[in-house]
């Protein structure tokens, strides 16, 4: 998580701990669901009718201070325990090591609205599942300072990955490296062939020694490019998804599909990325609307998870048996409309990576669903 | 002055004059104080105190006994004067710092008196190395009066037990604060950073206590950025003793076991940051 961002978002929930970080331009997020039965204990707190679990932001720094040393920490300490106290304003780390010493970490936290980013598995028109050490092993030809590679789909089902190369770039100065992986390298593939999404390979890393360290098959969901590549990781107590910007082209943007509720979205500034905090982007999911009333105290982006699940359990085609079902997909909102008119709207980005929209408003007050959504800036904190 | 490379003769008068078959046995232990640039040199019959001080607070000294050397010999009752420590190690570890099995530097030490320079002939190998480094007076050194009578709180650990902790103290805590008590939580080393306060707490029946007297509850700050160097110290040791007097001074003894299993000592005294009576979250 800290190869994406600088600040490390907690948030209990009822269906685990999870963490989650995004980086500064909004084009990568990542967030890994901790389930209950990964923790010896698990008390997520009790929520209100009219409040939610309590969630926070810490610095990444500070947060991974504390575990600073991995070899040691497996040599000597025995259990972490985690306690969020509110009303103290403190996020307690305690680990208990060998000879019954006792590390506290008293960290200071902000509040923060929830982090969440927009995306559906079920939407992707093409899915990859491959063990981690397979992509790990296409992925260390190119060099560790390349910013982006190109992930395609080939005749005979293979699979290309070339390292993204500018136009501007001399082409006698430019080294382009590409290698193909069979298809029966991977353990599943189900993609539209002649597809091809460019993506930060530098983000990507981070959560590929992850799946090499924790030996779990890595799932990529992707579509369009522009649309964001989601890379999924499964586990019976941990579900990790790291959502990136896709490197889009103008053409193809006018053939996004719409759907309700975009027809609302204002025109944005010149500085684009920068206002994208006050974006105003569409809630609506399409599969049938906000369910619930608003949360009068926390805004919420999506309903939560189980409201909106029954229609994501079925297997999507084309899964191997026995791959668990993506269950838990996030949001569930639709995704690229925005983007369709962001890249219509600011002429100036393109080719370029389109942000992530981040669900985080709902206007409080309006039962069923809204067509013109507010979003408020996302960290009610403002300097760190 | 005459300037040789033989060693002296053993007949000539030395104000002090040493030998030791190892010069690690003696490098290891300054670089353990090495904080400052220079350092007092004391040399009695016993031995020799090497001694460093920063900021009127702080004062660490190491201890290597006679019994350590091959040879040993004071002609007046006592030796004093004042050195650069980084030339001092720089010249013994001349040959390099990496220990080879087999191979060690010797070391042969010899000063005229006041005014003179301190001789060094160092060997390895058949190579032979002389060095010569000015001394200088040597200022008043800070007494701490820090006695075993007056020490309100004491507690020995073994060093395994402090060592992690310390290299990875919250350097941008000002200090370290530190309680003993009779009582929960016994000994705790807290630091107060940007990112938050930590807390490390030894209980009184731990594996790594080794003794444990502890009379009143006291709670003092040090500077942290003083007591840092320490580490260098505590990573060479296998005990470590912390006292604490009425007044906050804080003293820290290792216990340092060397290649050929002697023992010499390094200790630290430290003047407290100020008086607090609560320890702030």
């Amino acid at each position: 998580l800290s190869r994406i961002g600088d600040e490390l978002y907690l948030e209990p929930t009822e269906s685990g701990l999870s963490l989650r970080a995004v980086n500064s331009s909004r084009s990568a997020f990542a967030s890994f669901l901790f389930a209950p039965l990964f923790f010896q204990l698990y008390e997520p707190g009790s929520a209100g009718p009219d409040t939610e679990l309590f969630r926070c932001k810490v610095h990444m720094k500070s947060f991974l201070g504390i575990f600073r040393s991995l070899p040691s920490l497996e040599k000597s300490v025995g259990k972490c325990l985690i306690l969020l106290k509110p009303r103290a304003s403190r996020l307690v780390l305690q680990l208990h090591c060998k000879y019954g010493v006792t590390k506290t970490h008293n960290l200071a936290f902000q509040e923060c609205e929830r982090l969440q980013a927009v995306f559906d598995t079920q939407r992707c028109a093409s899915r990859l599942c491959a063990p981690a050490r397979v992509l790990a092993e296409a992925v260390v030809h190119f060099p560790l300072t390349l910013a982006e590679v190109t992930l395609g789909t080939g005749p005979g089902g293979k699979i290309s990955l070339r390292n993204y190369v500018e136009e501007e770039a001399e082409p006698s100065k430019t080294m382009v490296t590409e290698l193909w992986l069979a298809e029966d390298e991977f353990q599943s593939v189900a993609v539209t062939p002649g597809s091809n999404i460019t993506f930060c390979l530098k983000e990507f890393r981070g959560l590929l020694s992850f799946a090499e360290a924790s030996n779990l098959p890595l799932t990529i969901h992707f579509d369009e490019p522009g649309r964001p590549v989601i890379f999924t990781l499964d586990d019976t107590v941990l579900e990790v998804h790291l959502v990136l910007a896709t490197l889009s082209n103008l053409e193809s943007n006018s053939q996004s599909p719409s759907t309700n509720g975009v027809s609302h979205l204002p025109a944005t500034s010149d500085d684009f990325p920068d206002d994208l905090e006050s974006y105003m982007i569409a809630m609506e999911t399409s599969e049938g609307g906000i369910e619930g009333p608003p949360s009068p105290t926390f805004p919420l982006c999506t309903p939560p998870p189980a409201e909106s699940e029954p229609e994501e359990d079925e297997e999507e085609e084309g899964a191997v048996p026995g791959t668990p079902p993506h269950k838990k997909v996030r949001g569930g909102c639709a995704w690229g409309q925005g983007v369709g008119r962001a890249s219509s709207l600011s002429p100036q980005f393109s080719p370029q990576f389109r942000s992530l929209f981040f669900g985080s408003v709902m206007t409080p007050g309006r039962p069923g669903p809204t067509t013109n959504q507010e979003v408020l800036v996302e960290d009610s904190d403002g300097e760190s | 002055m005459p300037f040789s490379a033989q060693p002296p003769a053993s007949g000539e008068r030395y104000a002090l004059s040493a030998s030791l078959d190892n010069a690690r046995h003696l490098s290891s232990l300054l670089r353990a104080v090495h904080f400052q640039e220079h350092a007092t040199c004391l040399a009695t019959a016993s031995g020799l105190r090497v001694t460093v001080e920063d900021a009127k607070c702080i004062q660490a000294n190491a201890f290597i006994q006679a019994e350590i050397f091959q040879e040993f010999s004071v002609q007046e009752e006592s030796v004093m004067f004042r050195i650069s420590l980084s030339v001092l190690l720089d010249c013994l570890t001349i040959f390099g710092t990496s220990s080879l099995p087999g191979t060690s530097t010797a070391l042969r030490m010899c000063y005229r008196g006041y005014g003179y320079p301190l001789m060094l002939f160092l060997e390895e190998g058949g190579v032979v190395t002389v060095c010569k480094i000015n001394t200088q007076e040597s200022d008043e050194l800070l007494d701490f009066d820090f006695c075993s009578t007056k020490v309100v709180n004491k507690i020995i650990l073994q060093s395994e037990g402090l060592r992690e902790a310390f290299s990875e103290l919250d350097m941008t805590s000002e200090v370290l604060q530190i309680t003993m008590s009779p009582d929960k939580p016994y000994l705790r080393l807290s630091t107060f950073g940007n990112a938050g306060s930590a807390h490390l707490d030894y209980p009184r029946d731990s594996d790594l206590m080794e003794a444990f007297h502890c009379t009143q509850t006291q709670t003092n700050r040090y500077k942290i950025s003083l007591l840092k160097p320490s580490t260098k110290a505590l990573a060479l040791s296998c005990k470590v003793s912390i006292r604490t007097d009425a007044q906050g001074f804080l003293s820290l003894q290792y216990m340092i076991r060397n290649e050929d299993g002697q023992i010499c000592f390094v200790e630290y005294y430290c003047c407290p940051d100020e008086n607090i009576t609560e320890a702030e979250l």
